[in-house]
């Protein structure tokens, strides 16, 4: 059932919200160190199905594995751990909290696992770096622009050196210079660091940097090159 | 964009005549460029001598003797292979899309499938000139970034296309 | 919106208010906006609506029930006076003369485990007795008429003890007319026996008509502060409700600035919601007042309950609150509109560049200090102007109010580093302290002011708490009985000592006896008291070592010339004259005894109830207690604790004997019941008060949380436990509240310090504030334990879904 080698695997998953279903048995598969975007109109459940295989919401149906272990079977303090270790999240606004400075923000899911906060930030100020907003370590997110803010939220996806990253329209809210730049540093830092990337778009030019794409229509994900 | 599979296609339904094929060509895709009567005729002789078609009859009631042209299995396999096998993305493709999708619907194919496979093929392209941008120089971004954007019309149009299957679907197939 | 083009389109020019010369009516025209905004304003308008409105409301139904209290007291006393005896004279023992209406009474007061029940045994004179207020018609022989709280008592399980103490038949109820409180337990008996030789004492009408017993001065000063520190709270609190739900509103007030209304349009806008919302929280807190008056009976708190009717506000103070709340709903709104930009699309800016700054907010509770200093030390007994003490407790508790937001920010911003969910919790409040600031000021004032109060009540510990000297491990009761005749004395004590529970009695027979002999009328005849008990008895009250029955002695008090004025009459081998005063004044010839020539004379002791006994004792061999004339029998009683009721045994013992016999409960300290009352009410408001501190805090907090529900989510998207987030709500409540206690417990032991070298007194107790601090710290943990729930609702990843 488990394609060989993928990090990541999602089969037949069922999910409704109330009557509506939003998942109508998607499949999905990523490998370590692979790009993956996942496309479809709005309303097809590409969302769902990100909060699914991050673990964020349980299916009704279906299987679930990573590295190997169910996540269905873990209970939710083993999935929030997981997603604090293994896991990164960038979403499209809205994710920084606004009373903590960036480098606070980046150094945030560090912390959460337990690093000393010294420690935290120093890392967090080289991964600001590579994504070019290490000068924005002392301000609020109030205080720095939409791209520098969603390049400051990459960093943090990336700080806890994460095998995946789930990106939910990460770039929705920019505009595509800034949009396009921060694609280019997310996915440059992630293949460097072999880390999968999930991404969810609905924009083909978004979905461009990726190496694979699946398309999720009516619930239901379509993955061409791994049909399962 | 191939008449012969168009044509090919057309006959999947049933045994036609060459005027008969001629003028549910016209009919469903050749808007203001009516296909030639001669063009059908060699186009079919084409088909006929590659063994994608037979005649199935001759038919001389008063007027000149017609041939009624029926699809073979090569020529199923064929149109399949056709309908399957997504276009080079370029520029100005929606007449052969169109027709693919058209045909699929008449045909009873999945025009969903058909129009996933032109999408994966528009991406990838889109993925190979995404990655010449990144490696190039600002005139490679502005060249690739030109065609990408051309490509994202297209993949637009196709996605706007798969929404309203279902609709087109009556239209062609009343 | 629409609403606001119709108000704008005909007055197409009307867009520069700045630049009209009239403004009133354009601004008169935005709060007449606001208000219908908040009327018309669909859910979101409503729910702020009342959320102001209940919070208001509750605010406005305490201070109504805070201006009831005057009229209250008022008609407590009155009742209370009304069914005092009316005094003969200035002496207290002055019986009326015997008339047709005139009755004979008797205190048969009693307590019930823990209760006092009021009573009296009554006996008609003649054929139209006098009743109390409340009575209807005049019980008969052993028959009662009781109030409803004390009927249902004695209806209930509860009360079969009482029953037994009680046996009279029930013919009637005591009308409201005739209680002080619906809850008072009294009864007034019917006796066929009642004389005023056993005790009875004669009265002819009721209704005190002497002048009302003015109230101290020192009393005064704490009633005053007891006010400010009750009201003040709730002043903040009615502001503090005012701003509910402020966040959303600016982000609804965008939108007009979008359609074209200036920023001063968005401010009354604004004011005119909150008006709207301050004049439904006023009806509100109106049917909340008249509710709960009509279950007013039904509340007791700390003893205290009232009579419907006796809850009507003063005029006055209830129209200050019709006026106040509204007018201060707009100017807080005003104000606090000052420190938000609205700008169109939405975007609301904080003005956080300006920092809070102190020298405006200090003058104040400096000025209190100066006040309280200017006015200087206040006497027992010269009449006291409690308006300077008002005005400078107010000035001290508003400024420390005032102070409270400035301190916390300076705090605050001193706050580095800790782990998550203190760092999460420290920025917050560095971004925005001004919430919790405004809701933990009203906790300062509430506990720096009870830190005041109760540091001036232990100073004034002595004035109203008597170290009685009683010793309530040696007894418990004390009991005694006038005009015994015959064995009745050593019934007492035989059938106290055979009562459930009673572990050992002390019983004496008491008389007085004198020296015989003819005296002048200005010389005082040698008088000594002859105490008559057993053995064991007489060790407890002198200093005698060996002790046989027949045995007598002479006791000598310390003091060296009452020895001597002892022994003026106890003379050994000499005769006594026994006689009671009665007997002396109706000629009745005295018997006399004979003193033993062998009588030892020893040092007396101090008895359980504290009191030194002197003169002669004899051990019952000695002299025949039932041939004393006039003695009183005294019983000092002491309980076994464990025995369930014991103590209720002990009294229906003492009812059997002799329904007028007194019984005295011993504790080591008295109180006074007017300091005791105050100290209730003290703590009856302050229970309220932090209840409603507690709701504000919760509802901001909620608030909170529900503006920050997208990034809950997205913190529990990676991986943040319910834990963390728990503990940052507990900080963020924790460090506010923390800064305001330490800023209430220095103001209030300073404000304490003060008013107690006001009242000429010393400071006894530092350490009063600890309580305080507790419920503080009880506050901090109900309002994060009532968020938590909420939080765990909000941490699912629902809120990632909606954009």
């Amino acid at each position: 059932m488990t394609p060989a080698g993928s990090l990541l695997t999602a089969h037949d998953l069922h999910k409704s919200y109330g009557s509506t279903p939003a998942l109508d048995g998607a499949s999905f598969s990523i490998h370590p160190g692979e790009v993956v975007a996942v496309m479809g109109p709005s309303g097809s459940g590409k969302s769902t199905l990100l909060h699914c295989l991050a673990g964020i919401v349980t299916p009704d149906r279906g299987t679930i594995t990573y590295a190997g272990r169910e996540l269905s079977t873990m209970s939710d303090a083993e999935r929030s751990a997981l997603r604090r270790t293994e896991f990164g999240f960038v979403f499209q606004f809205g994710q920084l909290v606004p009373e903590l400075t960036c480098v606070e923000n980046v150094a945030l899911p560090l912390r959460l696992s337990g690093a000393r906060r010294k420690d935290a930030e120093r890392t967090a100020l080289t991964w600001m770096e590579r994504l070019e907003v290490d000068d924005l370590g002392a301000k609020r997110p109030a205080e720095v622009s939409g791209g520098q803010g969603q390049r400051v939220a990459v960093a943090r996806a990336l700080a806890s050196s994460p095998k995946v990253i789930f990106a939910d329209e990460p770039t929705g809210a920019l505009d595509s210079l800034n949009g396009e730049r921060v694609l280019e540093l997310l996915t440059e830092a992630a293949r460097s660091a072999n880390v999968a990337v999930v991404l969810v778009t609905h924009e083909a030019r978004v979905a461009a940097y990726s190496d694979r794409d699946v398309t999720v229509r009516d619930g239901r994900a379509r993955d061409l090159e791994h049909a399962v | 964009m191939s008449i012969g599979h168009t044509l090919l296609g057309l006959l999947e339904s049933g045994p036609r005549h060459g005027y008969d094929l001629k003028r549910t060509f016209d009919e469903k895709f050749g808007h203001d460029r009516p296909l030639h009567y001669g063009q059908v005729y060699s186009t079919m002789s084409r088909l006929l001598k590659n063994g994608l078609v037979e005649v199935d009859g001759i038919e001389s009631d008063g007027g000149p003797e017609r041939k009624r042209y029926a699809i073979t299995e090569a020529g199923i396999t064929d149109v399949s292979a056709w309908l399957a096998q997504p276009e080079k993305p370029e520029p100005y493709l929606q007449s052969t899309l169109y027709t693919k999708v058209v045909l699929a619907l008449l045909t009873g194919r999945s025009a969903a499938d058909l129009l996933d496979a032109q999408r994966s093929e528009h991406l990838r392209l889109m993925r190979i000139l995404t990655d010449r941008k990144r490696k190039g120089d600002l005139a490679d971004q502005l060249i690739c970034d030109h065609a990408l954007f051309h490509l994202e019309a297209d993949l637009r149009w196709l996605e706007l296309t798969a929404a309203r299957l279902g609709r087109l679907a009556k239209v062609v197939n009343p | 919106m629409s609403l606001l083009h119709q108000k704008h389109a005909p007055a197409g020019e009307d867009h520069r208010p700045a630049a009209s010369p009239s403004w009133t009516p354009a601004r008169l025209r935005d709060l007449g906006l606001g208000i219908r905004f908040a009327a018309a304003g669909g859910r979101e308008g409503w729910i702020r609506t009342l959320l102001t409105a209940a919070g208001v409301g509750l605010g406005v139904a305490l201070l109504l029930v805070a201006s009831s209290v005057p009229h209250m007291l008022d008609q407590r006393d009155g009742r209370e006076r009304a069914r005092t005896e009316t005094r003969q004279s200035d002496s207290p023992d002055a019986s009326a003369a015997r008339s047709d209406s005139t009755v004979l009474r008797i205190d048969a007061g009693t307590e019930y485990r823990g209760r006092s029940i009021a009573g009296f045994l009554m006996r008609p004179d003649g054929a139209h007795p006098v009743t109390p207020p409340g009575v209807a018609g005049f019980p008969g022989p052993d028959e009662m008429v009781v109030s409803p709280a004390l009927k249902e008592l004695l209806d209930s399980s509860e009360g079969n003890l009482l029953r037994e103490r009680l046996p009279y038949r029930i013919t009637g109820t005591i009308t409201d007319a005739g209680l002080v409180s619906p809850n008072e337990l009294r009864f007034y008996a019917g006796s066929g026996t009642l004389t005023p030789a056993t005790g009875g004492h004669r009265l002819a009408a009721y209704g005190d008509n002497g002048p009302p017993e003015p109230l101290s001065p020192l009393l005064i000063v704490l009633i005053v502060i007891i006010s400010v520190v009750l009201l003040v709270p709730v002043a903040i609190f009615i502001a503090t409700a005012v701003r509910f739900g402020g966040d959303r509103r600016d982000h609804r007030l965008a939108a007009l600035r979008l359609v074209g209304a200036d920023i001063r349009t968005t401010r009354w806008i604004a004011a005119g919601e909150a008006l709207f919302g301050a004049v439904v929280g006023m009806l509100i807190g109106l049917a909340l007042f008249l509710l709960g008056r009509r279950f007013a009976g039904a509340f007791v708190v700390w003893d205290v309950s009232a009579f419907p009717s006796d809850l009507v506000p003063a005029a006055w103070p209830a129209g200050l609150v019709a006026v106040a709340v509204p007018v201060s709903a707009v100017l807080v709104t005003l104000a606090a509109m000052r420190s938000v930009v609205v700008e169109p699309l939405g975007v609301v800016r904080n003005n956080r560049s300006r920092r809070r700054r102190l020298w405006w907010r200090l003058p104040l509770p400096v000025a209190g200090l100066a006040v309280f200093a200017l006015t200087g030390k206040v006497d027992e007994t010269t009449p006291v102007d409690p308006y300077p003490i008002a005005a400078g407790a107010v000035l001290v508790l508003v400024g420390l109010a005032l102070l409270l937001p400035w301190l916390v920010e300076a705090c605050v911003n001193r706050l580095r580093g800790g782990p998550v969910p203190w760092q999460l919790a420290t920025r917050r409040l560095q971004l925005n302290s001004g919430a919790a600031s405004r809701a933990v000021s009203g906790v300062t004032v509430a506990v720096a002011g009870a830190v005041a109060l109760q540091m001036l009540f232990a100073a004034m510990n002595d004035d109203f708490n008597r170290i009685t000297g009683q010793d309530p491990t040696r007894a418990q009761f004390y009991t005694s009985s006038e005009h015994v005749t015959g064995d009745a004395a050593a019934r007492t004590i035989k059938e106290f000592r055979a009562t459930k529970g009673v572990d050992k009695v002390i019983g004496t027979v008491e008389a007085y006896v004198t020296r015989p002999g003819k005296y002048a009328k200005d010389e005082m005849q040698p008088t000594t008291s002859l105490t008559v008990g057993d053995c064991a008895t007489l060790r407890e009250i002198a200093r005698i070592d060996s002790c046989r029955d027949g045995d007598t002695f002479v006791v000598h008090p310390r003091d060296k010339k009452m020895a001597d004025w002892v022994d003026k009459t106890a003379r050994k081998g000499k005769e006594v004259e026994l006689s009671s005063y009665t007997d002396q004044q109706n000629g009745v010839k005295p018997t006399r005894w004979t003193l033993p020539a062998d009588t030892r004379t020893v040092l007396t002791r101090r008895d359980p109830l504290g009191k030194e006994n002197w003169g002669i004792m004899a051990t019952t061999g000695a002299v025949d207690a039932s041939t004393l004339p006039g003695a009183t029998t005294v019983a000092q009683i002491r309980i076994d604790k464990h025995v369930e009721d014991a103590a209720e045994y002990v009294w229906n013992t003492a009812a059997r004997l002799d329904p007028g016999m007194r019984v005295v409960t011993l504790t080591s300290v008295a109180r006074d019941r007017q300091y005791a009352s105050i100290q209730t009410g003290l703590q009856a408001g302050a229970t309220a008060t932090l209840i409603l501190i507690a709701a504000s805090m919760l509802v901001s907090q909620l608030e909170q949380l529900r503006e920050r529900k997208r990034l809950l989510s997205v913190l529990v998207a990676f991986g943040t436990r319910r834990v963390t987030l728990g503990w940052s709500v507990l900080w963020q409540t924790a460090v506010p509240v923390a800064v305001g206690l330490t800023a209430a417990v220095a103001g209030g032991l300073g404000l304490g310090a003060t008013l107690t070298w006001m009242i000429a007194k010393r400071v006894s107790d530092w350490w009063l504030f600890l309580p305080m601090v507790g419920a503080g710290a009880a506050l901090i943990l109900l309002v994060t334990l009532v968020s938590l729930p909420p939080l765990w609702r909000m941490m699912r990843p629902d809120g990632l879904r909606t954009e």
